[in-house]
């Protein structure tokens, strides 16, 4: 194998290792701000016991995504050179952003939501608490602007290969950005609401009867329930703009190889790259045409009109029936699991299996998601601008299948223990979890005389 | 904003951050490094206490690196590519040491007795691997990135080197943050520390002197040589002091317990200062200069406006975090 597969194999390891992390973290941290407030609020010691279980969930999750991050900063350097000597300047400053604004926030104050909530007044751990969560959003906004603008870049000019920023405001808001932030934002949102979900169900199933799991469960269920279809909206929303921008990724995701009009919506089908067709096709007629042209027949480019310079079709076409399936299945989860909320019954044994099967059901989605952006936009590493092959290293092959290697060993390791560990944390939870006696007093202090007895939650 | 600030001086600038960052790296990261390496490898007594001590703060510790390696690769592409390609093994082990510990750090505290032993373990040889390598890739740079016979056995000098400053510097951490037992070893291991890492010193200052024909002139001529001679002198005395302290605060009943860290951070800044003088104007010594590696003018004058505003806010909730965490660390708990 040649350095450069080595080194894609490398980053795509890393990089799907590392987001599976931030997903969880930039909405979790929201969560626990909300759990925080309901507890000033209510006093109910409840809220500060889902934040006390939830928030070590968050920094098992925060620490994974720093030293996988870490890593990432490295190789940019080592084994993609040439993408910092092209467009470095713009690049650079972005991602400069990012660690000024957001990794010292989230990392220092986290370091109060953990360790400070008996040295420093309760607003000052709310504050703290605010300033992590806001800490995820800044870090995502940055890390985003770069992505998008490596999708859709603008705001520069090219002088002897070399880019030049030329515009901050057009290269950070670019036309793909504000799509791809709404729907990261999202996508973290259910990420985190089902393995909130997930989780609390889970301990349930271990013979949890007290009111945190419950409690976390409703929360979870509800929040993605409201999100779902804003989600769907936002994904729509996002496939339009990248039909005008990039028409080469819709067409693979939509397995066209042929300009169209009429196109249908293939719900499967096995693309052929020889060939230049699809096998076992099951076709929904002008389906395509009227998601994105909405109208039944509207033209939409194929893969024909960009000739050696469209990405490999089948990843982009099964990484997007993938994320869009599990869209489909997070709604009905969701809004039956609210059903059930609404009218005040208990999940039934089958919905709390289903959302413990669907804790981690997130991850699915966004890298399925990020496999058909990323893989979409090759063979570019920064559309029309710069070839992903052009910015390979020349290191020795043999030092990348090491490094490679090694790292494949770890984040695998790493996986499984970061999953067994949720569990073992839940089932730890059902076991010993309980109120002390201060929280017992605090809440009776403040509990109407109607509430159910702290004894019991 | 800054349209008037040359290039040269936005070079000095970015140098001169990064060099903030990479003092404040091998000072904050290297004292929980430190104790990481301390941390004993058969007996389970103190282990949870040392873990306390530094609990708070690896975290945000740990992203100097991540702020010196960015600036590096924004201000400095061609030395970040050139520094990272020829030490890309060394580099890798650095991460793998760095994950293992950072992660083992979180899990210890989730998992059961057993496994917690196992996490501990990871912890302990994670932040060693981690020393070791980056001692290895100081050496290595300062050979200007040569890689024969002659630079390994230097970089290898340097990987002990950079280990025992940071066992160091831990120890006098945990001398500060801790009590007892655990204190009372800490002072042990402190003494240990301090006569490997002044023989590290002189070892480096010699093999400093043979390497680079420039860096010798430099160090053998006026004004700038006695200030540099001066300095390995000044650490001399500094670890001198300390030696002496080390023996007499055990029995001085809490007094002047942060002595030793103050030291330990004085001889850090010293070195580093004595790097500096030497190698500079190089980014990397001997082979790019800081201009040689600038990156555009204009992408760097943006940037500026943020470090402008958000380095000092850093630094005040960086030392608001010290103050609140101040005295001795408290039982571990999780939350």
């Amino acid at each position: 194998m040649d350095a450069f597969l080595l080194s894609r194999l490398q980053f795509a390891l890393n990089i799907s290792f590392h987001i599976l992390f931030p997903t969880i973290t930039m909405a979790m941290g929201w969560f626990l701000f909300y759990f925080k407030l309901r507890s000033n609020i209510s006093g109910h010691p409840v809220w500060m016991r889902m934040y006390r279980f939830w928030v070590r969930v968050f920094a098992l999750s925060f620490a994974l995504g720093v030293v996988s991050g870490v890593t990432m900063s490295f190789q940019f350097g080592t084994n993609w050179p040439g993408f910092m000597e092209k467009v470095g300047n713009v690049a650079g400053p972005l991602l400069g952003y990012e660690v000024l604004t957001a990794f010292f926030l989230e990392a220092t104050f986290l370091g109060i939501m953990l360790f400070g909530i008996r040295r420093v007044p309760n607003w000052l751990h709310t504050a703290s608490t605010l300033i992590v969560a806001l800490g995820t959003t800044t870090s995502a906004f940055w890390i985003l602007a770069l992505n998008s603008w490596m999708q859709t870049p603008q705001g520069f000019e090219v002088v002897d290969g070399v880019v030049y920023a030329t515009n901050w405001k057009e290269i950070i808001f670019n036309p793909s950005f504000p799509y791809r932030f709404v729907h990261m934002m999202l996508a973290s949102g259910l990420t985190a609401s089902f393995l909130i979900a997930g989780l609390s169900a889970y301990r349930m199933l271990k013979g949890d009867d007290k009111l945190a799991p419950k409690l976390a469960l409703k929360t979870a269920t509800y929040t993605a329930a409201v999100l779902i279809p804003l989600q769907i909206f936002a994904g729509d929303m996002h496939g339009l703009n990248t039909l005008e921008h990039q028409p080469q990724k819709v067409a693979a995701m939509e397995g066209l190889w042929e300009t169209t009009e009429g196109a249908p919506l293939l719900l499967f089908a096995i693309p052929d790259e020889e060939s230049k067709e699809n096998h076992f096709e099951i076709p929904i007629p002008y389906g395509a045409s009227l998601i994105l042209t909405h109208e039944l027949k509207g033209k939409i480019k194929g893969l024909n009109e960009f000739e050696g310079e469209h990405p490999p079709v089948a990843p982009v076409f099964y990484g997007f029936r993938v994320m869009v399936g599990m869209g489909m299945l997070m709604l009905a989860v969701s809004w039956i699991g609210s059903l059930y909320l609404l009218r005040k019954k208990d999940f039934p044994l089958w919905l709390k299996r289903t959302f413990a099967g669907m804790a981690f059901s997130g991850w699915i989605a966004t890298l399925a998601g990020w496999y058909v952006t990323e893989i979409g936009r090759q063979p570019y590493l920064v559309s029309g601008v710069l070839k992903t092959a052009d910015a390979v290293t020349q290191l020795p092959p043999g030092n990348i299948a090491l490094s490679f290697t090694l790292y494949l060993v770890i984040y695998t390791v790493l996986l499984i223990a970061y999953m067994g560990t949720l569990m073992l944390m839940c089932r730890r939870a059902v076991e010993i979890e309980e109120i002390t006696t201060e929280e017992r007093e605090v809440a009776k202090a403040k509990m109407q005389p109607s509430d159910p007895d702290p004894a019991t939650v | 904003m800054f349209e008037n600030v040359s290039a040269e001086m936005l070079g000095n600038i970015y140098v001169g951050l990064l060099g903030l960052s990479v003092l404040l790296y091998a000072i904050l990261d290297g004292y929980d490094l430190g104790v990481g390496v301390l941390i004993p490898p058969r007996t389970e007594a103190f282990r949870d206490d040392m873990i306390a001590s530094i609990g708070p703060y690896w975290d945000a510790n740990e992203t100097w690196l991540v702020l010196a390696i960015g600036l590096l690769l924004i201000a400095f592409p061609e030395a970040h590519s050139e520094f990272l390609q020829t030490l890309y093994l060394p580099a890798t082990f650095m991460l793998l040491g760095l994950i293992l510990r950072g992660v083992a750090f979180d899990f210890r505290a989730k998992v059961v007795q057993v496994k917690k032993r196992k996490w501990d373990l990871v912890f302990k040889y994670g932040s060693l691997l981690t020393t070791l390598a980056q001692g290895y890739m100081l050496g290595i740079y300062v050979t200007g990135l040569r890689t024969d016979i002659w630079a390994q056995a230097f970089a290898l000098l340097a990987a002990f080197g950079v280990t025992a400053a940071y066992a160091f510097i831990g120890s006098c951490w945990l001398i500060l943050k801790t009590e007892g037992e655990l204190q009372q070893k800490a002072y042990y291991w402190a003494r240990r520390g301090l006569g490997i890492l002044a023989v590290g010193i002189v070892a480096v200052s010699i093999a400093n002197l043979t390497l680079h024909d420039d860096v010798r002139d430099l160090w053998l001529s006026a004004p700038w040589g006695y200030v540099l001679f001066a300095i390995p002198v000044t650490c001399f005395a500094l670890l001198a002091l300390c030696g002496v302290l080390l023996k007499k605060l055990p029995d001085a009943q809490g007094k002047g317990e942060w002595l030793p860290f103050f030291i330990a951070l004085l001889v850090f800044l010293l070195c580093f200062a004595a790097f500096g003088i030497s190698y500079y104007p190089f980014i990397i010594p001997g082979q790019m200069t800081v201009m040689d590696a600038l990156s555009d003018a204009n992408s760097l004058r943006f940037l500026l406006v943020g470090v402008v505003i958000v380095v000092p806010i850093i630094l005040a909730y960086t030392a608001m975090v010290y103050k609140i965490f101040s005295g001795k660390s408290e039982k571990l708990s999780y939350y």
